[in-house]
């Protein structure tokens, strides 16, 4: 039974984690230089997750049909569609070509 | 900070069309977890205490292999490492005792913790937790349909729900490109993890990506 164990394990790494700064740091404000870092951690985290997700996989960089699903979502941004439609436009544009290939 | 800061009904109210799309992505979630064998209520369980999507599904999947528990746990653990970073960045939001700290900031999330930035580095109690009770409801119950129903819904890659998941992050990631610095960063953490990923664990482009965040030591931009 290797299931209980990941759970247990990933369930306290992470509660550890998100409470990390607001536990530990409480409402002291950040070091100046310490908060011109932590703005730019939005556009780098979610950069990487889009990198990642749409590319990665088992230890290599996989071209598949998500590259059709990002590609889709990006022009439907790009026309300012609501966020359920970029969603859906994404999803229905990998599903596609993944069924065509 | 509270005098011109979001509700919470505000935050609910933003993050009812990211919901409904953290919903099927639970239902995805639990039908995977479900056909990889790890039974019905595991799965619930670890939607319920760690609220985490790539996590998830990453220890779902390699559970499904015979790679075993240990490559399971260090994959999930690695791609959660990036809410160290991310709950420093928020924690001024919190306050009273710790344990009532440790429990709201449960509810940090990526989707919550994206739509609660007000670009400038600020991000916004309301929207954070009001977004973030919504997701975590979203994650739960999608997870629990997924579980019991998902098999009716069929394989989640035939729906193209792993093209849907980068597709919601670059609509995140597009409202916080505001500044020249912002595009350079994001250009440059983006270049980190596709150059990692071919030689790293999954989890590890994304904590190293984090690096590029140094950039803000630079003098003001």
């Amino acid at each position: 039974m290797t299931v209980w164990p990941v759970v247990l394990v990933v369930g306290v790494a992470t509660v550890i984690f998100k409470a990390s700064g607001p536990v530990l740091l409480g409402r002291s404000p950040l070091p100046a230089p310490l908060a011109g870092v932590v703005v730019l951690l939005g556009p780098v985290l979610l950069a990487a997750l889009v990198v990642t997700q749409t590319v990665g996989g088992d230890g290599r960089i996989v071209l598949d049909a998500r590259l059709a699903g990002v590609g889709a979502a990006a022009l439907t941004i790009a026309a300012r569609a609501p966020l359920p439609a970029v969603v859906l436009v994404a999803a229905a544009a990998t599903a596609l070509v993944r069924l065509l290939t | 900070m509270s005098s011109e800061g979001a509700s919470y009904r505000d935050g609910v109210r933003a993050s009812l069309p990211i919901a409904a799309t953290v919903w099927f992505f639970g239902v995805s979630f639990g039908l995977l977890a479900r056909t990889s064998g790890l039974g019905a209520v595991a799965p619930l369980v670890m939607s319920a205490t760690t609220f985490a999507g790539s996590a998830q599904f990453a220890a779902a999947s390699i559970l499904g292999t015979s790679s075993g528990a240990a490559a399971a746990i260090t994959a999930a653990v690695l791609l959660n490492g990036r809410y160290v970073p991310i709950s420093i960045s928020v924690a001024r939001l919190f306050h009273g005792h710790r344990l009532r700290r440790l429990a709201e900031a449960q509810l940090i999330v990526d989707e919550s913790w994206a739509l609660s930035s007000r670009g400038d580095g600020r991000y916004d109690r309301g929207l954070l937790l009001g977004a973030g009770i919504v997701l975590y409801a979203a994650w739960v119950t999608g997870t629990g349909v997924g579980v019991v129903f998902g098999r009716a819904l069929g394989d989640p890659k035939a729906l193209g729900l792993d093209g849907a998941f980068p597709a919601l992050f670059l609509a995140l990631l597009i409202p916080q490109l505001a500044t020249p610095r912002a595009r350079l960063a994001a250009l440059l953490g983006g270049a980190i993890a596709l150059t990692l990923i071919p030689f790293t664990p999954a989890g590890v482009p994304i904590v190293a990506a984090s690096t590029a965040c140094l950039l803000g030591l630079r003098g003001r931009s």
